[in-house]
């Protein structure tokens, strides 16, 4: 479960406020889009979420970590319960797709043995069964997106965030990727995407949280990105 | 919590050090030249002292016995020199010795055949342990009832002395400098090969990497740049010390400079080297990658 309770965030540096009162509770199992133009302050949630930065006042609990006292040593037990995934993948590109998974699990002391296992499993999940022994930069941006997508799940995370994901892929492969993203969340992870393409978020009839200059103006089931909402 | 995998810092530290061609190599070199700067700078400046150090040990005074003593009576006061604590040798030399050693270093000693031995004075021939107290003793043998005159080159003492002292100044402070130059050069090495793993860093963080975990490759790829740079150095330096100390044992007819041999200066060398090799190199790493840990 995440739970954003009254949080406040200003930007000390420039004493910027890129988060007024904002409130909401995701489910464990639920998928969620958060939406909004730039600057609404979606990026900000992402990095409260991930300790990258530290809320003003409020409170926020991820699974069961309650990020108002969290201590700094403890960021990388947290971050281990959720999975990340980029709009610009981030692979690391001397390593081929097998060895950017295998990466990410001996980062958190994962055995030989599970690494062994679970690559192969998370590999046919995104589709990319073929691929293990290519390098990213032999991919598509699509297949890189999906290895940035099979590196957020190799951990088994409760949940995985995803950062504006088919911000670089056309509208084909957003889609399809979109449907990975819908089928693991039916394998039972949480599930939040940020987003603003409107017309992805209306083909999937999700839940939509929808956030301008730092509040939330509208959390709806089922619900559709309007602009005119905004 | 994560486990100690050192089999897994090590591999990483090697696949990183590997596959940063260029810098490492970049890297290697520098730290190395910089080691056999200073090394040099080191083992001169050992020489120098080395040789200084022979030189004032030939340095001795002689001290005069007052004529009006016997031989016997001069011969006791070798107690009274040796019991002065700076004093490492006291020799007696009689008057008919120190005739023959005058006359024998004459081309033309036929004049001398009729001089007595009465009509020079018996002596000591003094050596001390620290030059640097040389005009003490020396004030300590004349005050001894019975010496009559002190004859000792003191100005030659106290050059050899400030010589000595300037060259050991001279050579500690070109250490310092050197140490300090090649621990900045190392570390922006290790930084330009940091930032270019920059997203690596971010990607483990992203992933839930502890900052030991993300710091032990980088430590183990610094004592590797360290530790290697410091043996190519030794190796270097003693080509370098071998092919100097024989040119100079052939060029030199007479020993004037001797030059101390490897063997004794190869483990102080080589512990020296490794020891800043390997402080540089994982000091180095760990100052670049901290800022990136912060996150």
């Amino acid at each position: 479960m995440i739970q954003l309770t009254n949080v406040k965030k200003i930007y000390e540096s420039n004493l910027t406020e890129a988060l007024y009162d904002i409130s909401f509770v995701i489910e464990d199992g639920e998928f969620v889009f958060l939406v909004g133009p730039s600057g609404s302050g979606k990026s900000t949630i992402l990095k409260l979420l991930t300790a990258e930065e530290r809320m003003t006042s409020g409170g926020i609990l991820v699974g069961d970590f309650d990020l108002a006292k969290l201590k700094q040593r403890q960021a990388p037990y947290l971050r281990r319960t959720l999975g990340v995934v980029f709009q610009d993948f981030r692979l690391i590109e001397n390593r081929t797709v097998k060895g950017n998974l295998e990466f990410a699990m001996r980062v958190v002391g994962a055995k030989k043995k599970l690494i062994r296992e679970r690559i192969p499993y998370v590999l046919e999940l995104v589709g990319l069964s073929e691929k293990g022994d290519c390098y990213p930069s032999e991919l598509s941006g699509g297949e890189q997106q999906r290895v940035a997508i099979a590196r957020a799940l190799v951990n088994n995370p409760k949940t995985i965030i995803a950062d504006e994901p088919t911000g670089n892929l056309d509208p084909e492969r957003s889609y399809e990727l979109m449907c990975l993203l819908e089928k693991i969340n039916q394998l039972g992870t949480t599930m939040l995407v940020v987003t603003h393409e409107r017309d992805l978020v209306n083909c999937f009839n999700k839940r939509v949280i929808s956030i301008d200059s730092g509040r939330v103006i509208s959390d709806m089931e089922n619900g559709l990105y309007d602009y005119d909402t905004i | 919590m994560t486990r100690f995998n050192l089999g897994y810092y090590i591999k990483e530290g090697f696949r990183s050090f590997a596959a940063h061609g260029f810098m490492t190599f970049a890297s290697i070199a520098i730290m190395a030249s910089c080691l056999i700067i200073m090394g040099s700078f080191s083992l001169v400046a050992i020489n120098l002292e080395y040789n200084l150090d022979a030189l004032m040990e030939d340095n001795e005074f002689l001290a005069y016995v007052d004529e009006n003593y016997t031989e016997e009576e001069g011969a006791a006061l070798q107690s009274e020199i040796e019991d002065i604590d700076n004093v490492a040798e006291c020799q007696y030399i009689t008057r008919e010795e120190a005739l023959e050693n005058y006359v024998s270093g004459l081309e033309d000693s036929s004049l001398y055949e009729n001089v007595p031995a009465s009509a020079l004075r018996s002596r000591f021939s003094v050596r001390v342990t620290d030059i640097e107290q040389l005009e003490e003793t020396i004030e300590e043998v004349r005050n001894i009832e019975g010496i009559a005159k002190i004859s000792a080159s003191v100005d030659v003492a106290n050059g050899l002395v400030t010589v000595r002292n300037v060259t050991v100044i001279i050579a500690l402070a070109l250490v310092v400098i050197l140490v300090i130059v090649s621990f900045f050069i190392i570390s922006n090495s290790i930084k330009l090969a940091t930032s270019a793993r920059e997203e690596e860093i971010a990607i483990m963080k992203m992933v839930g990497a502890t900052n030991a975990f993300v710091c032990w490759p980088f430590v183990v790829e610094g004592v590797l740049l360290g530790g290697i740079s410091a043996v190519v150095a030794a190796l270097v330096e003693w080509g370098i010390y071998r092919l100097i100390r024989s040119a100079i044992n052939v060029y030199t007819h007479v020993q004037l400079i001797s030059i101390i041999p490897i063997r004794t200066l190869a483990f102080p060398m080589c512990a020296t080297f490794l020891g800043i090799g390997l402080f540089v190199g994982v000091v180095g790493s760990l100052m670049t990658i901290r800022k990136y840990l912060k996150v």
